[in-house]
């Protein structure tokens, strides 16, 4: 019998982390932001079909960038988990931040445990019944855990979207300063993206007992072209 | 509370009621008949009626225990999404328990395949839910909902009535259960005529809900005195709506000038 070759942790540690980050950094990104009336997820996403920003909750949304049908995994675990916990105790007493725990217990089981770590990076956002109850949840990809304020940015390229998103976001601005800042900072000095190629939606502070709500293909287009539109949300 | 995850093999899918029972917690089934020994509340009238733009749902306020009136708040109409409403007759605790579980059937179908089910496919996931409780209805628990709501893809309302077997009966024009639902539907047959608009069809549900009340002693009629009136619902393209009290107040006192206009007394 041979004996495996051995391996330092923090060799196997890096490894891992270097192969999910890779895997993060092949897809698209994605910011969250907060405005006066809610939080805008904005993806940038070429697919109808395949989204990257769902509804968990009433007041939660989730937001996943990396390998699709692992944050599409998690997705459905995180509304399962919603579901059942607001079906044996009250609509009110299911929260992002046991949600986000929850995420980073199982993120960081896959990433120490697994043949492979997670090739994810998501995020837990609740919309608050006051702008200071926000709540953004990033969790990468080996379970840890950042409770963000005002905006965040995930996946490929972040560091620099995000000192873009820094720059151009204005803390209890509109949604259509936001909006444009969250499409500008993902598009970058170089390029523009258009409204086929981005996927919009908010937590609504103010709207139905379900806040999660997708942004018309439409109405994005006209806030990005700058014409006065007639029904923005918030 | 943990995070769900299961194998690719034995994936609930986005069935919630399965959700639930691989969870454990779903209700035990009485193992021996519960009425007669013990006493429960029973929510009785019920009726949906289709009109020209989508479907009227309504139902008393009354909750009985053997001969006592258990509560006189009690509702028994219920949205189920957006466009589609449930009304319950029978054993009141299960069947509140019944409709918050097919209200978030719906809802946990939707977040999970990210498109809502169709109309008939609602109307068959509560026939799979009435049946599912069958053992229960053996033992005095019996729960008999109808269904009605706004069909998007036919631009129309639709009516769909049970019975404790979980058969489902599509009806055309309007549908009843509870102990009342006799005397409530002959009324709505008398008066209802095809392409009825909401407001004479919401006098219509309200005067079978009288005569039935008028009838039946588990069926509560409108109280003036506290200001208790039936649950009434319109469902059509702009959703679930319910008809405010001050609205169904002013429909009543003109149903009972009527009456007393009938029976050659005072009038208004």
């Amino acid at each position: 019998m041979t004996a495996p070759f051995y391996v330092a942790p923090e060799q196997m540690m890096k490894d891992r982390a270097d192969y999910a980050r890779k895997g993060i950094a092949r897809g698209r990104a994605l910011t969250a932001c907060t405005y006066d009336q809610g939080i805008l997820l904005c993806a940038e996403n070429p697919s109808r079909m395949l989204r990257k920003v769902s509804e968990i909750y009433d007041r939660i949304a989730f937001a996943g960038v990396g390998k699709y049908n692992e944050f599409d995994q998690l997705r459905i675990a995180g509304v399962r988990h919603a579901d059942l916990k607001g079906f044996s105790f009250s609509r009110e007493d299911v929260d992002a931040r046991s949600l986000a725990n929850q995420y980073a217990q199982m993120l960081g089981q896959v990433f120490t445990h697994e043949m492979k770590p997670m090739e994810v990076e998501i995020l837990v956002a609740e919309i608050g019944h006051e702008p200071s109850g926000d709540q953004l949840f990033h969790i990468l990809y080996d379970g840890t855990l950042v409770d963000e304020t005002g905006w965040c940015v995930l996946g490929g390229e972040a560091e620099a979207i995000g000192s873009r998103l820094g720059a151009a976001w204005v803390d209890g601005g509109t949604f259509d300063q936001a909006l444009t800042a969250a499409v500008g900072s993902l598009a970058g000095p170089d390029r523009t993206l258009g409204v086929d190629e981005v996927e919009v939606a908010v937590l609504d502070r103010h709207g139905a007992r379900r806040a999660f709500r997708r942004i018309e293909d439409d109405v994005v287009a006209a806030i990005l072209n700058a014409v006065p539109v007639p029904d923005t949300p918030g | 509370m943990n995070l769900p995850s299961f194998s690719s093999t034995d994936d609930p899918g986005p069935d919630f009621a399965a959700l639930v029972r691989r969870a454990g917690l779903s209700p035990v089934v009485p193992d021996g008949p519960v009425d007669g020994r013990l006493t429960f509340t029973h929510g009785t009238t019920c009726v949906a009626v289709r009109y020209e733009h989508g479907v009227v749902m309504a139902g008393d306020r009354r909750a009985t225990s053997g001969n006592f009136i258990s509560h006189r708040t009690i509702e028994k109409v219920f949205p189920a999404d957006r466009h589609s409403g449930v009304a319950i007759a029978g054993a009141a605790g299960p069947a509140v328990e019944m409709v918050r579980l097919f209200q978030l059937q719906l809802e946990h179908y939707e977040k999970v395949e990210g498109s809502p089910l169709s109309l008939e496919g609602k109307a068959n996931q509560l026939s799979q839910m009435v049946r599912n409780h069958l053992p229960a209805a053996m033992q005095g628990l019996a729960v008999v909902p109808i269904f009605a709501g706004y069909d998007t893809s036919r631009a129309a309302g639709r009516l769909f009535q049970y019975d404790v077997t979980g058969g489902r009966y599509e009806e055309y024009d309007h549908a009843s259960t509870g102990s009342g639902s006799l005397h409530a539907s002959t009324v709505v047959k008398m008066g209802w005529r095809d392409s009825l608009d909401a407001d004479a069809t919401i006098d219509l549900v309200l005067r079978a809900l009288y005569e039935a009340a008028d009838e039946d002693s588990a069926t509560g009629g409108p109280d003036m005195l506290r200001g208790i009136f039936p649950v009434v619902a319109t469902i059509s393209t702009d959703g679930f709506q319910r008809v405010p009290d001050e609205d169904l107040r002013a429909r009543y006192s003109s149903i009972l000038d009527q009456v007393a206009i009938q029976r050659g007394g005072a009038e208004s």
